[in-house]
């Protein structure tokens, strides 16, 4: 394909806005001495150059995407809609609260309805994503201990199996990370657990459930004991789409947690983003939370806590992807919610259950809503690795599970079919995740060398970071 | 209530049974009992599209929608050609996950290598990432991109956007880092006070271009004297000024960061928007978040990869420079088509349009009554005074009952006016007269 740049043609324009109708003086500032070498195309190329890039893009609307931890729902076309209203486009972020009730009204509901799914008392829509709620909710746990004079809690807690942002997270705000084992179930190691908690504990970050997919039953106990050495519980709320309305994270002794609106709730991922990542608290938290709170109960305006941490983005958040996540939740509803979420686990039971006799499972028992297989035996057999099983699925039209996390688990596909799949694409996953295996035992040397059908073959990784070539090169 | 499940209650339980279990309960057994919810949530129940969407209708139906729009201050209002929304809008691009893996990514993955070469031609800077949250976090994460062990402190002047400053000194308050204002002098940063509060714990100096108050700061000086004393220079930038003002490359910066929502993004009540960053090749390696790199495949053919991703939380976990893991995409991808859309010549007249408009605006202001506050050259945004400040409101609602969105109330009389190419002169006119009809009464 080529690139936009190659498409350039000097003096092809299209022209969308007219002249000034008014004087236009000589700019006094300094001047730009290099020339601005954007793409010159008539409109129809731009078109035509996208809809190229389209055709080498894969989204759910495509096909099934089992991309484990992911989430990777149907994104409901009438969130767009609801979305693109002029009466919300079109709204500047700094107009009166007089003239925004309508935006304050759907984070006000959006707000009060992830506090009930979550069990929490407060919530902030300014983060951008899961990570940036992460870090926001580490943030909160930084200044409750600070705001105690309690300085010497510098540590949090992050189970191996943990995600990189967690670990990640914390160190951007601060503490030190101290990785907690899994044991052999896949759960927390509870007596290791136990042994890194003390006096410098600030907090532990989980997922439940967790990376590998499994509930872990230990929580209550587990956030206890966190709660006894006088540290918070983080939970990361990426797995959530297995347990709403079935079971709350504030129930589960957690103080802070943050959904994933692109995840859990059908924002759509837009190839990386925008996505939201609201943080919940409970209510000792709550003085601390970021950017405004939406105050007010007929006339609604926006209000600083008292103790905020200040803010995390500028304004109140990606506000138009709370739109469609209020306009997807609206939708499913309070019966929708436990449905959505236990039939998130039975399809991902279903496909396990489709495969479990020739796919090796890293923890063999009932899942939630994801689970991950281990190839580790097929490797040493065969030499075929994970993400080599990974590149056969493109071949029968899939997009591959998510490869080598979590780290624990060696030669790992995590799938996550979601709730939205119906049983004939998890029967048709099934038959092409048993064909790919079959074709990597008789075939392992191919297995290498897939997908075999695309335009693209594997690209070479090591030349692409060893000089990296990060833009066009215009040719002088 | 439409739920989005395909599949029917009867091919549930039939599933159900082809795996052994006799009812939805048992998929849940290892939850504790104590823990499980015995009643329904409290959130209303669930509702058709008609419903849904008459209820959502209803609630912007509430939101003032502005005819003319004159308040800038880190959202600006640009006309969108339609072009954008329809590329942006295609499903793949809307429904894709980040492009992980390559081979069936290929069209995102160009579409971002060629987004981060528009910042570099826009910034004058050799490398780009795929981009952040927004302006604000893509400064906050530049000063994190200068601190070392030694050097930790940021220098932020006062004439930056005080949201800005506010994400700068959350992101450091994680880091435990040092931010120090740099006071501001007749709507610039005080340069000889910047001299004498360098020293060798400061890692940048963080200016804005225009500033906050839409003055064109000394740039190149400011390069100068940070560098002078070991210090980075991060400058946060209008995209659109870009086109026409010295670019960061220009000036000497190190790191140019800026709001990207002007590129084509609605003012949609604050996001999602776009955070750019570009950088001096030395510190390529230092950018948070994804970049992707051009390489061959197996048979030598071009294509593009996600790569240097060993910066990156997944990798790196606790020692990588940033969590950034989702980003805004397709905010970026809106960026970069918008760009293609305009090109060059294009993008240079929106600007030009948004100096000529600027200007006249604040010329029938002044003539209205409202003083210019800073004599100096600018871009799109300036002060103005009123001399009875207790008037500034009354300003506002005259305006506001025409329909015209003012500009930002700063306090004490000051008010922060902005034109962009969407404001013609008879809209400006009538702001004017509606300014002095206020003034004079
Ligand atoms: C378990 C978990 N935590 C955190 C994140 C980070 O979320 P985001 O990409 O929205 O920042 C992810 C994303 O994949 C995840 O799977």
């Amino acid at each position: 394909m080529k690139l936009i740049f190659e498409r350039s043609v000097p003096g092809r324009k299209t022209e969308y806005i007219p002249l000034p109708d008014v004087p236009c003086p000589e700019p006094e500032f300094e001047r730009r001495g290099t020339k601005l070498r954007l793409p010159e195309l008539s409109e129809v190329q731009v078109d035509r150059h996208y809809t190229e890039l389209a055709g080498e893009t894969r989204g759910v609307n495509g096909g099934f995407y089992p991309l484990g931890s992911c989430t990777m729902k149907y994104n409901p076309p009438m969130a767009e809609v609801c979305a693109a209203l002029p009466g919300f486009a079109d709204v500047h972020p700094l107009q009166t609260d007089e003239s925004i009730q309508g935006c304050l009204e759907v984070m006000d509901m959006t707000e009060r309805i992830l506090a009930e799914i979550t069990g929490m008392d407060a919530m902030t829509l300014q983060p951008a994503a899961g990570a940036h709620g992460e870090f926001t909710g580490l943030l909160l746990i930084k200044a409750f201990h600070r705001s105690r004079g309690d300085t010497l809690r510098r540590k949090i807690l992050v189970p191996d199996s943990a995600h990189g942002t967690n670990p990640a997270s914390a160190a951007m705000a601060g503490f030190e990370v101290v990785n907690i084992p899994s044991d052999s179930r896949g759960y927390v190691d509870l007596e290791e657990l136990k042994k890194r908690l003390g006096p410098d504990t600030a907090g532990l970050m989980l997922t439940n459930p967790n990376t590998v997919g499994l509930f872990d039953p230990q929580i209550s106990e587990i956030t206890r004991a966190v709660h006894e050495a006088g540290g918070l519980n983080y939970y990361d709320g990426a797995n959530l789409n297995a347990i709403m309305g079935i079971v709350r994270p504030g129930d589960m002794g957690f103080d802070v947690v943050h959904v994933n609106l692109h995840k859990t709730f059908a924002t759509p991922h837009g190839g990386g983003g925008p996505g939201s990542g609201p943080v919940g608290c409970k209510a000792f938290l709550s003085d601390f939370l970021p950017g405004f709170r939406v105050r007010g109960e007929k006339e609604l305006k926006r209000e600083n806590a008292a103790s905020r941490i200040g803010d995390v983005r500028s304004f109140g958040g990606n506000f138009t992807v709370v739109v469609k996540a209020l306009a997807y939740l609206l939708s499913i509803g309070r019966e929708g919610v436990p449905r959505t979420a236990s039939n998130a686990v039975l399809n991902a039971n279903y496909l396990m259950h489709r495969l479990r006799d020739v796919y090796p499972m890293a923890f063999d028992q009932t899942c939630m809503h994801e689970f991950v297989i281990t190839l580790e035996k097929l490797r040493e057999e065969t030499g075929v690795s994970a993400m080599d099983i990974a590149k056969t699925l493109i071949d029968y039209g899939m997009h591959p599970p998510t490869m080598y996390c979590p780290l624990i688990v060696h030669e790992a596909l995590m799938v996550e079919p979601t709730e939205t799949e119906s049983r004939e694409t998890l029967d048709a996953a099934a038959d092409a995740f048993r064909d790919a295996l079959e074709q990597a035992r008789l075939h392992p040397e191919e297995g290498h060398l897939r997908p075999l059908t695309t335009r693209i073959r594997r690209p070479d990784e090591v030349r692409a970071a060893r000089k990296p070539v990060i833009r066009y090169d215009f040719g002088d | 209530m439409s739920i989005y499940v395909p599949n029917t209650d009867r091919e549930q339980q039939e599933m159900l049974e082809a795996c052994g279990f006799q009812s939805f309960d048992d998929l849940y057994a290892l939850i504790p009992e104590e823990l499980k919810r015995k009643e329904a949530l409290d959130i209303p129940e669930g509702k058709p599209e008609m419903e849904v969407r008459q209820l959502l209708q209803e609630m912007a139906g509430k939101n003032r929608v502005y005819a003319s729009v004159f308040r800038g201050a880190g959202a600006y209002r640009h006309f969108i050609p339609a072009i954008v929304g329809s590329v942006t809008g295609k499903e793949e691009f809307r429904t894709a996950y980040t492009p992980y893996q390559a081979e069936i990514s290929q069209g995102l993955l160009q579409s971002i290598f060629e987004y981060q070469t528009d910042i570099c031609e826009l910034t004058g800077l050799a490398a780009s990432n795929a981009g952040v949250y927004d302006g604000a976090t893509a400064a906050a994460e530049a000063c994190e991109m200068c601190r070392d062990r030694k050097r930790s402190k940021a220098l932020v002047s006062a004439s930056v956007d005080p949201k800005i400053l506010s994400v700068v000194r959350t992101y450091a308050f994680g880091r435990d880092a040092e931010v120090v204002l740099i006071p501001e002098r007749d709507g610039v940063t005080d340069l000889d006070a910047l001299q004498g509060m360098l020293d060798d714990a400061t890692a940048c100096v963080l200016i804005q271009q225009p500033n906050y108050y839409g003055c064109e700061e000394n740039a190149a000086r400011t390069a100068e004297i940070a560098h002078s004393a070991g210090a980075k220079l991060i400058m946060s930038c209008n995209p659109i000024a870009l086109a026409v003002m010295k670019t960061p490359g220009e000036c000497g910066a190190d790191i140019a960061v800026g709001e990207g929502q002007p590129l084509g993004m609605p003012l949609q009540f604050g996001g999602p928007y776009l955070g750019f960053m570009a950088a001096d090749e030395k510190m390529t390696r230092r950018l948070p978040g994804r970049i992707v790199g051009e390489t061959t495949d197996m048979n030598g053919e071009r294509c593009y990869v996600l790569t240097m991703q060993a910066r990156e939380q997944h990798i790196r976990r606790e020692k990588a420079g940033s969590n950034i893991c989702s980003n805004e995409a397709l905010c970026a991808l809106t960026a970069a088509v918008y760009l293609a859309a305009m090109g060059p010549e294009g993008l240079r007249s929106v600007a030009l349009s948004c100096h000529a408009n600027a200007h006249y605006l604040r010329n029938a202001l002044s003539q209205a009554g409202l003083r210019p506050l800073h004599d100096r050259p600018f871009f799109h945004e300036f002060v103005t005074q009123a001399d009875r400040a207790e008037l500034v409101p009354e300003i506002l609602q005259a305006l506001d009952r025409e329909g015209i969105l003012g500009g930002l109330d700063l306090g004490e009389g000051r008010m922060l006016w902005c034109a962009t190419e969407m404001n013609r002169r008879a809209s400006m006119d009538k702001a004017a007269q509606i300014v002095k009809e206020v003034l004079c009464r």
